[in-house]
């Protein structure tokens, strides 16, 4: 019997894993939560919308495109298992957790890979949890997915290289596109130049974007501010900022899309025992890897974002490079993929250009107002949590967790995490890595109750 | 005062959807997910639960379950990735939650 090989995300890390392995006769067995294929990034429009690949992805449509028609081609071929609308909710040994339509089931593993992709950094600011503010990736999935802008007048903030690529999408759209307000000086980007020619097709990406942006759709491009306040009473009605001078501003608009990069989303290789390192040039945690991608566990690899942010493009190769260590590691014998290598290296070294161009300003946190939420789950301002940390002591994020509720509450941490550790490390005084990172606890995302009653159905 | 609201940009013309919201009739089209459908009526998604603010949602990616409703007809939806439906009644406040 052959090797059950499961793929958790069918974005391109996990779709480029899935038809590597059925190309080389593996079945896999690929489960995603959204009901079609293809990430986030390649997300696709609900079926009833009528859009071409063109119109939705830009540039990138021949690639989305691929993506899409040989996985749907695979899958209904039966070259492989899909499973879509399935969450992967916690992994245990070799048992990987899935739920699905509220009924939980399990899949016993002899190879997993973890292909999660990874979420909006935010740092918070006045009012951010305002009807009307939503991160960068919501704003995208809105044109994406439902062919809708945010808002009727929308104010990019943060910053890194998707602030720019969404207001451009909008911008195309047609969308009123009030500004990209952006915290990294421009200087920080000549710097870093050396570094982001690895890949010089992307930085020649980057430049176009930016020129479409100011020359042809004449949008207000501005680096180095200080976002101030979110303002607005039951909705978002602008944004107030300081520019690179320390001058005041307000703009209006009724949407803001904000974000300060990504995280990787490593909540299931962690409970799969993986080990995961601090990365200091993008300030995340992300699972140790080998250059295939294979972690500190047997049978258990990880590709795409939620290895290290490194975009689309690294995400098909990291994926395709995942499947040849899934294939070797099964006793396939199979030649060493070196130009792949070395373009994921490439990837790699460029981003870590972008890391140093578009550097969360967490000096910003110092500043935040006393009475900014910091956990928008559990509703804890930035004050409650200096307030019990300092007065109860707590030397490391999961102590201050427990403390305070901070990333107690249903989105898990994954919007306050970078924020409180950051924050948590100014006020002692530490190294970010040395306040660790929140564990992850199962299941990883909230699922309806009847799941669970079935389960305590199932062990009575 | 603004009220966030999204604005649809593309494909209009899609099949009418019939719901509602805390039993006020809304229309949307086929395609939207519940989220998008309130967003396009400036219905925001939610009280929350934690002050006196309104809520509607962050992510758009089933991350952050900032945009939980609740059905008529029992049970918590995520509405960012739920896919609007005819007859629909959603409920902004959670109908076992008392105070």
């Amino acid at each position: 019997m052959s090797a059950v090989v499961v793929i958790i995300g069918a974005g391109p890390a996990g779709a480029r894993a899935a038809l590597a392995l059925a190309a080389a006769g593996i079945r896999p067995i690929v489960i995603d939560e959204q009901p079609r294929s293809g990430g986030q990034i390649y997300r696709r429009p609900a079926e009833e919308l009528r859009r071409s690949h063109s119109e939705v992805y830009g540039e990138d449509h021949q690639k989305a495109f691929a993506l899409h028609s040989e996985f749907d081609a695979a899958a209904a071929a039966g070259h492989i298992d899909w499973r879509p609308s399935t969450t992967a909710w916690a992994v245990h040994e070799n048992y990987l957790h899935i739920e699905c339509a509220g009924r939980p089931d399990q899949i016993d593993f002899d190879r997993l890979l973890i292909a999660s992709g990874a979420v909006e950094r935010v740092i918070p600011l006045p009012n951010w949890t305002l009807p009307g503010t939503f991160s960068l990736g919501g704003a995208q999935i809105a044109l994406k997915a439902h062919g809708c802008a945010i808002g009727e007048r929308v104010a990019f903030v943060g910053t890194g290289p998707l602030l720019y690529l969404v207001a451009l999408q909008y911008a195309q759209a047609g969308a009123d596109v009030v500004g990209v307000f952006d915290t990294s000086p421009f200087s920080r980007r000549i710097s870093s130049l050396p570094a982001m020619l690895a890949r010089p097709d992307m930085l020649w990406r980057g430049i176009r974007i930016t020129t479409a942006l100011a020359m042809r759709y004449r949008v207000k491009l501005r680096n180095g501010i200080r976002p101030v306040a979110i303002r607005g009473s039951d909705s978002v009605e602008g944004v107030a900022y300081r520019d690179a001078d320390g001058r005041a501003h307000e703009v209006a608009c009724t949407a803001v899309g904000l974000g300060y990069d990504l995280r990787p989303e490593v909540q299931l290789a962690d409970l799969a025992g993986c080990e995961i390192v601090y990365d200091p040039g993008s300030r995340n945690w992300r699972p140790h890897l080998d250059a295939y991608g294979r972690t500190s566990v047997a049978d258990v690899y990880v590709a795409g974002d939620g290895a290290g942010i490194a975009g689309a493009d690294a995400a098909e190769l990291a994926g395709s490079l995942a499947a040849h260590a899934i294939l070797v590691d099964l006793g396939q014998k199979i030649s060493a993929p070196t130009t792949m290598l070395e373009a994921h290296e490439s990837f790699h070294r460029f981003r870590q250009g972008i890391d140093r161009a578009f550097a969360a300003p967490i000096d910003h946190l110092r500043e935040v107002p006393a009475d900014t939420v910091l956990c928008r789950c559990e509703g804890v301002t930035v004050k409650a949590f200096k307030e019990t940390v300092a007065a109860m002591g707590a030397r490391e994020i999961n102590r201050a967790k427990s403390m305070t509720r901070c990333g107690m509450g249903r989105c898990q941490g994954r919007y306050c995490e970078f924020a409180a550790s950051e924050l948590l490390a100014q006020m002692l005084d530490l190294p970010r890595e040395e306040v660790g990172r929140l564990r992850a606890q199962p299941p990883v995302k909230p699922f309806a109750s009847s799941a669970g009653q079935e389960i305590r159905r199932g062990d009575s | 005062m603004s009220v966030a609201q999204f604005k649809r940009l593309k494909d209009s013309a899609r099949r009418v959807i019939h719901f509602s919201i805390d039993g006020e009739p809304c229309t949307a089209r086929a395609g939207d997910s519940v989220l998008s459908a309130m967003m396009l009526t400036g219905r925001l998604i939610r009280q929350s639960d934690i002050d006196a603010g309104f809520r509607a949602g962050f992510c758009l990616m089933g991350a952050c379950q900032d945009c939980w409703v609740w059905l008529e007809t029992g049970g918590r939806i995520r509405a960012c990735t739920t896919p609007i439906e005819d007859g629909l009644s959603i409920k902004t406040n959670d109908p076992d939650f008392r105070t």
